[in-house]
């Protein structure tokens, strides 16, 4: 069960040097679904890494609640798994040991976890590279095995900030694939947030759009689309066009 | 086979090599003629089996080294701590750093005499003194290790369920400051290795290689005296070479390949 609800959250930060704020989100309000797909899609500046932060419980809000099936969120649970943009794997540990990561923190032993995550390393198909270090593995491999880290905590909600924006093109095409194969496997609530609208077409059951700042949740746009979709079918060129038409009056407005 | 392909790998360096060594025996032989102001090549070589016939060497070599080793003890288990507190706890180094920054330009050698009252004349008090050449370098490279972790490798730490700080600095700050500490640590043994000649010298100890470099000095036999020099300067790189290939092999595996 992922129930996400976002009520009325605002997050102002001070600046020490000249005690002036900024508000990077006002009173923003959504709901996600058990085992929906959204993502959160705006200009650079517009807060949604912020909000993310937030459900993350990496960082707190100023105002207003985030409820995860109903329970507020205080603080970073591995109940919310999350994928930086960045990437994040520990460098000092293999792959495998990466992904074993969150079950060792649980108390579970060494080999134990080893089994346990067997089946995320075919998941993201990374049997060759389990033994290697981080170093040695490509942009797109390592994002799929900090996908299967976060998985192998066995997630309500999976959070995910940007984590195709570092990789070219062709990479990025096949690992949005490849993670929606895995959504309609496991049955995980996503949040995903990205600044590229043919990324948040492809993907989501329902795109957040939002302003820049302060962020404020500009429409809902939902997408009824059959998947597979295909990147250039009619359909999905007209929702395209929508929503950068939506962007684009915001980028006037201001 | 092997040996050939040595050769003619590193021929330079053992040409350059054989030709230091032929000029050191023709200048001190030839030109300076004289014994206590530049003892031959073969003078050393000659004294240098005298001294291991005796046994004598291999005393010295060991109270060396345990002088050195109740340095580097005392500094890691003082040192480390330390530095990890002061680069994980804001106001931990609001504390600390003062009263480091005010003894650290203190000269390890100032501190003899303080070595010699408080311990007298035991291994402790050589030990103390390589503990204190030894204790900065690594209190500031594990601090600088600890201050320079990527704050995404604690985020994603605790968002996968390790939100202690206990755990958070052993699974994440510890291996991710470790070439940091490392280095501190190579930096520590240079300084205490020279501290370890001063130390002994100035009559902290009344054996070890330092110590017996101002004995045979007094006794004019210069000769000797290189040979303990040369004695120090290889264990010294012996350490380092050896120190450098276990860590590289076990410790930072994970860094080959990146730009350190």
């Amino acid at each position: 069960m992922g129930r996400v609800n976002v009520k009325n959250v605002s997050r102002i930060f001070t600046k020490k040097e000249d005690n002036g704020s900024m508000e990077a989100l006002h009173q923003v309000s959504f709901d996600v679904e058990d085992g929906e797909f959204i993502c959160l899609l705006g200009p650079s500046g517009c807060g949604k890494t912020t909000l993310l932060r937030i459900i993350a419980g990496l960082e707190t809000q100023t105002s207003g609640e985030i409820t995860l099936n109903g329970v507020p969120i205080t603080g970073p649970d591995p109940k919310r798994g999350m994928v930086f943009q960045q990437y994040s794997l520990f460098p000092w540990r293999t792959v495998i040991d990466n992904i074993t990561f969150g079950l060792e923190m649980q108390g579970i032993s060494k080999a134990e976890a080893r089994k346990q995550v067997e089946k995320y390393i075919d998941l993201v198909g990374l049997e060759q590279f389990k033994s290697s270090y981080p170093y040695e593995l490509s942009g797109g491999m390592q994002q799929r095995a900090a996908i299967a880290r976060a998985l192998a905590n066995e997630p309500e909600v999976l959070l995910m900030d940007e984590p195709f924006g570092a990789l070219d093109a062709q990479t990025r095409n096949i690992l949005q694939d490849e993670l929606l194969k895995i959504w309609e496997q496991k049955h995980v609530t996503f949040i995903f947030v990205t600044h590229s609208v043919d990324e948040a077409v492809v993907l989501s059951d329902k795109i957040v759009v939002m302003t820049t700042r302060p962020g404020r949740i500009k429409e809902i746009v939902k997408v009824d689309l059959p998947r597979p979709r295909s990147r250039t079918s009619h359909e999905v060129n007209l929702l395209r066009d929508r929503i950068l038409k939506l962007l684009e009056e915001e980028r006037f407005h201001r | 086979m092997n040996f050939i392909k040595t050769i003619e790998e590193k021929g330079i360096e053992v040409l350059s090599l054989i030709t230091a060594v032929t000029i050191w025996q023709i200048v001190a032989d030839k030109v300076v003629h004289d014994t206590f102001l530049l003892p031959s090549f073969y003078d050393v070589m000659r004294a240098f089996f005298t001294i291991v016939k005796s046994g004598l060497i291999f005393t010295d070599i060991l109270t060396s080294l345990l002088h050195f080793s109740i340095g580097i003890v005392a500094a890691f288990i003082i040192g480390i701590p330390l530095g990890i507190s002061m680069g994980w706890f804001k106001k931990a180094n609001r504390a600390i750093d003062p009263i480091i920054e005010i003894l650290r330009p203190i000269p390890p050698l100032a501190w003899i005499p303080f070595a010699i009252v408080w311990f007298g004349l035991t291994h402790q008090a050589a030990g103390f003194v390589i503990f204190i050449g030894m204790i900065f370098p690594i209190i500031i490279n594990t601090y600088t290790g600890f201050k320079s972790v990527p704050k995404v490798y604690v985020e994603a730490a605790k968002v996968l369920g390790c939100t202690r700080n206990i755990d958070l600095i052993r699974f994440i700050a510890i291996p991710s400051a470790m070439p940091s500490i490392v280095s501190g640590i190579r930096v520590a043994m240079g300084v205490g290795w020279m501290c370890l000649v001063a130390a002994e010298m100035f009559g902290v100890s009344d054996r070890g290689l330092g110590y017996q470099i101002w004995h045979y000095y007094y006794l004019h036999r210069m000769d000797v005296v290189l040979v303990y020099m040369l004695i120090l300067g290889f264990m010294g790189l012996l350490i380092d070479r050896f120190f450098r290939y276990y860590v590289d092999a076990k410790l930072l595996r994970w860094t080959s390949g990146t730009v350190v």
